[in-house]
């Protein structure tokens, strides 16, 4: 906890702090990280894979088989979650699933599959982007930023 | 009859008649699983939402306390309920089904023992012949609102909680059966926890405030009861409620203080820190510990329930999360 947060508590309130942060179970950062690697790196390497198989035995190139490669491991992702097995990974496997492609398409079909009952037009219409929602607002606005940027570099005569 | 500051001594002794507690899959795998009248094995009940298979569970507990309360529904006066579902439309539902005149009440998880303390309170002061109490929780149909998509692959640290899918209800009525001889409404408390993974710190210093209050009140000291019981604090909040309590000069002997969360559940269940809910705490009172005191294993016992009373707004708001506990002592 920030210390700025930590002003705004009363002097009890601070201790109470103190007690609860040291009886609080501590996550392990390294093992989680190693975990994550394996995962995430397993899921990388399979994706590789993936996109060999594309270029070799269907004929597409080096740039365009990250479409083909991208779409197969979100069906991948879509079919475990569907089936209830995608949460149980990632509770062992953390960003190793969450930081690729397969943690996008899990965050959307998930909140699809949980609003089913609310109707396809309020219920999954409305919160299929409810987790994916703020990550596609930021990266376009960041496309946006970083495209200006490289625009004004090219216009001074940078690049 | 109000004794001390925050307390009631129910001199005309209500009684419970009857309980009934119903589990999910998860509770049937669980430690205390012989204890529950009814266990299905599917967490939607047959229904097609998440929220219609909680309201299912309370009007199955609620029919299934009548029933061995050996009661008409008919002469029961007042249903008391409370569940976590935004404007808890579960117990309103079921309320409807039962056609029992109805209140309505909040208090999070600690709703069960609101419920009972206020069906004892109507019991004893004859403004109710029979009143029923109940409260439930849904894993999945909390989870939806609080938190994450059930099939959210989000990883939860050792802190969370295990809502449990049940619910557990309870006739109050004069007879014979375990008595309700007390109860402690507590005070909201809030010592600046935000982290909506960790209820069980943010609500031990709740349950420490009702206990105090509790002995102070009715001049008494842990020793006086069998098993103290809190409500949902799980591993870690209910170990820093007793360091606190343990400072403050509150002795317990071996086996005396529990967690209904750290009941319910076997150990190699992956509940993180333990059970929460409401039904944490109704299922192990009325299920557990109701058939322990029948069976007289059981004499005195004290059930402080706790309740994080926060919404998915307000900790987006970033305010801290305000915990209140009740306290109802139940004797053979």
């Amino acid at each position: 906890m920030s210390n700025k947060k930590n002003k705004k508590l009363t002097p009890v309130q601070q201790e109470y702090q103190n007690l609860a942060k040291a009886k609080e179970v501590k996550r392990n950062v390294l093992k989680n990280s190693l975990k994550a690697f394996l995962v995430g790196g397993s899921i990388c390497v399979f994706g590789q894979g993936l996109q060999v198989i594309f270029i070799k035995y269907f004929k597409f190139t080096e740039e365009t088989a990250g479409n083909p490669t991208s779409a197969v491991l979100i069906i991948i992702s879509v079919l475990l979650t569907g089936f209830g097995v995608f949460d149980h990974i990632a509770q062992w496997a953390g960003a190793g699933t969450s930081i690729p492609v397969t943690g996008f398409a899990n965050s959307i079909a998930s909140a699809a599959i949980e609003h089913r009952s609310e109707g396809f037009v309020l219920g999954v219409g409305g919160n299929m982007f409810k987790i994916a929602g703020p990550v596609i607002t930021f990266g376009v606005f960041s496309a946006f930023v970083v495209g200006i940027i490289k625009v004004t570099i090219k216009w001074l005569g940078g690049m | 009859m109000i004794q001390g500051h925050q307390s009631w001594v129910f001199k005309s002794k209500p009684t419970i008649l009857g309980c009934g507690t119903v589990g999910g899959p998860f509770e049937a795998k669980g430690a205390l699983a012989k204890d529950f009248d009814l266990l299905h094995e599917d967490i939607w009940v047959g229904q097609d939402s998440f929220e219609k298979s909680e309201k299912k569970l309370l009007e199955e507990a609620c029919q299934i306390a009548i029933k061995n309360a050996k009661v008409k529904k008919e002469s029961i006066n007042f249903f008391i309920s409370g569940d976590l579902m935004n404007q808890i439309v579960i117990s309103s539902f079921a309320a409807r089904t039962l056609n029992i005149p109805y209140l309505g009440i909040f208090g999070a998880c600690s709703s069960s023992m609101e419920g009972l303390a206020i069906a004892s309170l109507l019991v004893d002061n004859g403004a109710a012949e029979y009143a029923l109490c109940g409260t439930s929780s849904h894993n999945a149909a909390a989870e939806k609102q609080f938190r994450y998509p059930t099939e959210y692959g989000g990883q939860k640290p050792p802190t969370a909680q295990w809502t449990v899918t049940g619910a557990g209800a309870a006739v109050v009525g004069k007879g014979n059966g375990p008595k309700v001889t007390s109860a402690t409404i507590g005070k909201v408390v809030d010592m600046g926890i935000s982290d909506p993974f960790n209820m069980g710190a943010a609500m031990a210093p709740a349950a420490v405030d009702t206990i105090e209050a509790h002995f102070r009140d009715l001049n008494r000291d842990p020793s006086y009861y069998d098993i103290i019981a809190t409500g949902d604090l799980g591993k870690i909040g209910h170990d820093i409620a007793e360091e606190i309590l343990k400072k403050d000069g509150f002795k317990f002997q071996e086996g005396v203080f529990k967690d209904c969360g750290k009941l319910i559940y076997k150990k190699d269940q992956p509940v993180f820190s333990g059970g929460s809910g409401c039904a944490c705490s109704a299922t192990v009172t009325y299920g557990h510990f109701f058939k322990e005191i029948k069976k007289k294993k059981l004499n005195k016992i004290l059930v402080v329930a706790t309740g994080a009373l926060m919404s998915p707004m307000s900790y987006q708001q970033k305010e801290s999360i305000p915990s209140v506990a009740h306290a109802v002592s139940i004797e053979s």
